[in-house]
């Protein structure tokens, strides 16, 4: 799956999107969700908690394993994907779109890269 | 150190096959969604992979009685073209590997071991050997293994032979044309369902998986891998070596007592281990050890490999041996040893989810067991 150009990247495999009304939408990548396999369980912050850019924010349990969840920029959680946590599936099906995990109101982000950036990153 | 390939690597990676490193082998971990190809076996086939196991040839003379010196069981006196489950144990008693033994002819038997045990396995029985008129092969380079596993198996492989499928019960096997190629065909598996296990040459590994794939498609038959394995066998309750048994436990501490044959009568009944198992199994009797049990949450945490088992108050009482989800019942499973006063089916017990008490309840094992 060809990563969309419209988002920015860590070197964690998180996405974000540019901000809209101070607020940016985060979700990890489909290289990522591949790596890891079968998603089965998210757990992610809480709506209000504050998050760090490059932090541990929540984790992600695949058949095989656990993942911690970093998070790519610092602000105030503003909204969670309640679809996700019940079907945690959706990372898998749609990383970049049904998939996303919370919303932040950014302050700071992590190193971002673009699409052109994280795809030769990832060797793809 | 490189890794191992088997004969069907090229095969694998066209396939677009997620492969790990598994005992020094190079192995089809997934090739897409591991709990649809889990349920594929389920419900309809799937294909493996096997040939990272360990085969090793024992023939001649005494080969039986070689066996029945080096392993628990009762070895020489299986049926000719007949398969057993059985342990080859230190002289402490403690397991070195779970194998499956098929005996090919009158003077030949196929030891198969774990990849990860194969050379302890040759090693002890290439030294238990001495004073056998028997000779110990490695054979692991001689055969790539295939299994195909699921409802749909029989009728999978009835399309590429003639052999009597109807007439290889369940741990068994036949030499047999599949495909147009010879190969030993076996009536065993790691999955809980009805399936077949195919030795052959490794040159003719692809051609069969190929002949299978083919034959299977109709049937809605996918190729497996290792990672739909494991979950396959943790639902049917089956023990996975470095996982529920390993050097530091007897057959007795992990509930297989049953493969120990102290009634055997070659070599006047002694083989290695005997005396620490006779007083392992005096103690098992006596003062009953943890017990290996299933666990089933109804929350979505998954209890792994490792996690302690503990009481309400917070006390270690088990160690969790494998988990995982379980793609048949829908929820997170694992087999753990708990201490005999907590291992009573119906008994809630929980798991330390790295720092959190997760509720879990005792069952007896397996999971899951097909309807026959």
């Amino acid at each position: 799956m060809s990563n969309p150009t419209h988002l920015q990247y860590t070197k964690e495999h998180e996405w974000l999107t540019a901000a809209v009304d101070g607020v940016s939408t985060i979700g990890i990548t489909a290289h990522a969700a591949d790596a890891l396999g079968d998603i089965v369980y998210v757990q992610l912050p809480n709506v209000g908690d504050t998050v760090t850019a490059g932090e541990t924010c929540g984790e992600l349990e695949s058949t095989k394993s656990v993942s911690d969840l970093f998070s790519p920029a610092t602000g105030e959680v503003t909204e969670v994907n309640q679809e996700v946590i019940d079907d945690p599936a959706l990372v898998n099906s749609e990383p970049f779109e049904g998939g996303w995990l919370f919303k932040v109101r950014a302050t700071a982000t992590d190193e971002l890269l673009d699409a052109d950036g994280y795809t030769a990153f990832t060797g793809a | 150190m490189s890794l191992r390939l088997t004969a069907l690597d090229a095969l694998h990676r066209s396939l677009g096959a997620t492969m790990t490193d598994f005992a020094g082998w190079d192995m089809p971990l997934r090739y897409g969604s591991e709990r649809e190809e889990h349920l594929a076996v389920r419900t309809r086939a799937g294909l493996f992979d096997l040939s990272h196991m360990g085969e090793i040839t024992v023939s001649g003379p005494q080969a039986g009685e070689l066996l029945d010196h080096a392993l628990v069981g009762f070895i020489s006196a299986l049926g000719v073209l007949r398969a057993r489950y059985t342990m080859i144990c230190r002289e402490d008693g403690g397991i070195l590997d779970d194998l499956i033994v098929y005996r090919t002819a009158e003077n030949e038997y196929l030891v198969v071991a774990n990849a990860s045990n194969a050379q302890v396995v040759l090693d002890a029985l290439t030294e238990r050997a001495a004073g056998f008129d028997a000779t110990v092969r490695d054979d692991c380079d001689a055969y790539a293994l295939l299994a195909v596993q699921g409802p749909e198996a029989n009728g999978i492989l009835a399309k590429l032979t003639d052999a009597d499928l109807p007439g290889l019960k369940y741990y068994a096997l036949l030499p047999a044309t599949v495909a147009d190629r010879q190969v030993w065909l076996a009536r065993t598996g790691y999955t809980g369902e009805d399936g077949f296990e195919v030795f052959c040459a490794p040159a003719d590994a692809e051609h069969l998986w190929t002949a299978l794939t083919g034959a299977g498609t109709a049937e809605g038959l996918v190729p497996c891998g290792l990672s739909c394995r494991d979950t396959l066998r943790l639902e049917a309750g089956m023990p996975l070596y470095g996982h529920e048994l390993s050097t530091e436990l007897t057959p007795f501490d992990a509930g297989l007592g049953r493969v120990v044959r102290f009634d055997k009568t070659t070599n006047n009944g002694e083989f290695v281990g005997r005396k620490a198992l006779e007083e392992a199994a005096a103690a098992a009797e006596a003062n009953p050890p943890r017990k290996l049990v299933g666990l089933v949450s109804e929350g979505r945490r998954v209890p792994r490999a490792e996690y302690a088992v503990v009481d309400a108050e917070g006390a270690a009482i088990g160690r969790i041996t494998s988990g995982s989800p379980s793609p048949t019942l829908g929820k997170p499973i694992a087999i753990a040893y708990v201490d005999a006063a907590h291992a009573e089916p119906g008994a809630t017990v929980a798991v330390d989810v790295r720092g959190k008490a997760e509720p879990v309840q005792v069952v007896a094992l397996p999971f899951y067991k097909r309807a026959r």
